[in-house]
């Protein structure tokens, strides 16, 4: 190949790359666009602030949803990041064989499962014995599609970590359970944030599973045991409802599950870009 | 002689590998032994079968008597958490850990074994500090991250780490093998000072260097120890002919 012909390959393959990963942005570009447009007109404060107003009245907000969406998301966040994260732990140090590498197909398995299966699961395991749509269910039903994204990811930054840094620790004398939570969680820690930021942002927009167990509800949070609202499922309410008012509050729903999501991620990124970090 | 290390018959494997023949050695108190030999000819399964970091290594097992210091090492009950807080290690690669700070590398074999009170952390880490020749050059930067210093002085920082805890021996596998020949240099210097006041093993692939910091010298061939002596009459006089051809560099 001349040095020409060389060149204008090279040239053609940048091209091909770059373009790929605008390709790979677009959509999110064009949804975030899309969002704006048409949903940017509904937000104002009392979007954040007020309640649902009744059928037929125009105005009212979201606020109920939004405070649902925290406080599912928190519980999923308390049940699946440190079940997860220890989890993980145990699949990377294990020296056993058979256990980890059955756990380890169960959570790709899991990690599969549609979620609006893990939505019947939820209602037969929490609903149908408490006797009722609750908070409690809905977040567990988040947790349960935290939980495969949590283990995965911490195992592999836990398996990061080199095997240096093991020895050092154990040749100081310091007992392997130590090591572990002093030495090797706080080096994987970097990872293991991102890892809980990405299961957090995936089941914050959840609607499937949230359908027969938070169920929605226009009032205010009423108890962990009681239906909740949440974002995507106000969202999926009123986008297919009859009125007009209710699809710009839809738009704006969902502008602010993105803009919540960001917000998250945004964080993570700051958070982990600390110094003294260890494995990335 | 009860203190020191004195090791009988001692036995290892990886798996169904033999790595370890029959050693048998008895290392002086508050002295620098230098154990060579070509690469994979069990040295370092050696050192490491000392303060019992060889059974950490999954499928391996270790056979035969190690005392150090007194203490019988192998004997049923002893924990070997213990045994290692007492045997130091530092490894050829500097490994500070890299969320720490240097003030934090230093003494967290203190902190994790529950010691809290600043000023007697503080303390420590002062004197281990200046201990492994480091303090000049770190005393204003111990908030600093301890993988940010260079690899000569992230070195002597994890033989700070590993003379904080106080430990009768230290263990060093090739702990120059990374360093450029200045840095190599201020851990030698290190070695001489520190021999009065611990018990040094050091594994080496550079005879110069075990010719310049030991009183004994061991030779270790395909598992087996083939001879120890003083370093001076081993480099000059050598018994065995293999030696002779190692040290000569006629093999290995």
């Amino acid at each position: 190949m001349t040095p020409g012909a060389r060149r204008a390959v090279n040239v053609a393959m940048s091209w091909l790359a770059a373009s790929a990963a605008g390709l790979v942005v677009l959509p999110l570009l064009l949804i975030f666009a899309f969002l704006l447009w048409q949903g940017a007109s509904a937000v104002n404060l009392d979007f954040f602030v007020r309640l649902p107003k009744p059928v037929g009245e125009t105005g009212g907000g979201m606020a109920n949803a939004i405070v649902g969406t925290l406080i599912l998301v928190a519980l999923a966040a308390g049940l699946g990041l440190p079940l997860g994260i220890l989890g993980g732990l145990y699949l990377a140090e294990s020296r056993d064989r058979r256990l980890p590498w059955l756990a380890r197909f169960l959570a790709d398995v899991l990690n599969g499962v549609p979620s609006i299966v893990i939505g019947i699961f939820a209602y037969t395991l929490i609903v149908l014995p408490m006797r009722g749509f609750s908070a409690l269910a809905g977040g567990f039903a988040l947790a349960v599609i935290m939980l495969p994204i949590v283990v995965r990811t911490s195992e592999e930054m836990v398996r990061l970590v080199p095997a240096s840094l093991r020895e050092a620790a154990l040749a100081l004398g310091i007992p392997e359970w130590k090591m572990l939570l002093r030495i090797v969680l706080p080096t994987a820690r970097a990872g293991i944030i991102t890892g809980a930021m990405v299961a957090i942002a995936r089941v914050a927009g959840e609607t499937a599973p949230l359908l027969f167990t938070a169920f929605g509800n226009r009032f205010w949070h009423q108890g962990l045991d009681q239906p909740i609202a949440g974002l995507p499922l106000q969202v999926f309410a009123y986008a297919i409802s009859p009125y007009d008012d209710w699809h710009r509050q839809a738009w704006a729903g969902a502008l602010a599950l993105i803009g919540m999501v960001f917000v998250v991620s945004l964080a993570a990124r700051v958070v982990t870009s600390g110094r003294f970090t260890g494995v990335r | 002689m009860a203190d020191g290390i004195l090791v009988k018959n001692l036995n290892a494997w990886f798996g169904e590998h033999h790595v370890l023949h029959d050693v048998g050695i008895a290392m002086a108190p508050k002295a620098v032994t230098a154990l060579i030999g070509p690469s994979g000819c069990g040295k370092s399964t050696f050192i490491r079968c000392l303060n019992r970091m060889h059974e950490v290594v999954p499928g391996a097992r270790v056979a035969g008597s190690v005392r150090v210091e007194g203490q019988d090492v192998y004997a049923p009950g002893v924990d070997p958490v213990q045994v290692r807080r007492k045997i130091g290690m530092v490894f050829q690669k500097p490994n500070p850990f890299p969320t720490m700070s240097v003030f934090d590398n230093v003494v967290v074999g203190l902190r994790l074994a529950g010691i809290r009170e600043r000023a007697v952390l503080h303390e420590a880490a002062e004197r281990a500090l200046r201990q492994a020749a480091l303090w000049d050059e770190v005393k204003d930067a111990l908030g600093k991250s301890g993988v940010s210093l260079s690899g000569g002085q992230q070195q002597r920082l994890c033989i700070a780490r590993a003379l904080a805890v106080e430990p009768e021996v230290l263990l060093m596998d090739e702990p120059c093998s990374a360093l450029d020949p200045i840095a190599t240099a201020r851990i030698e210097e290190l070695i001489l000072e520190l021999r009065s006041t611990l018990t040094i093993v050091i594994v080496t692939h550079n005879m110069q260097q075990a010719a310049r910091v030991s009183e004994a010298t061991g030779f270790f061939l395909l598992g087996e120890l083939v001879e120890f002596g003083v370093t001076r009459q081993l480099f000059t006089n050598p018994h065995d002919k293999r030696t002779e051809d190692y040290i000569t560099g006629r093999f290995g």
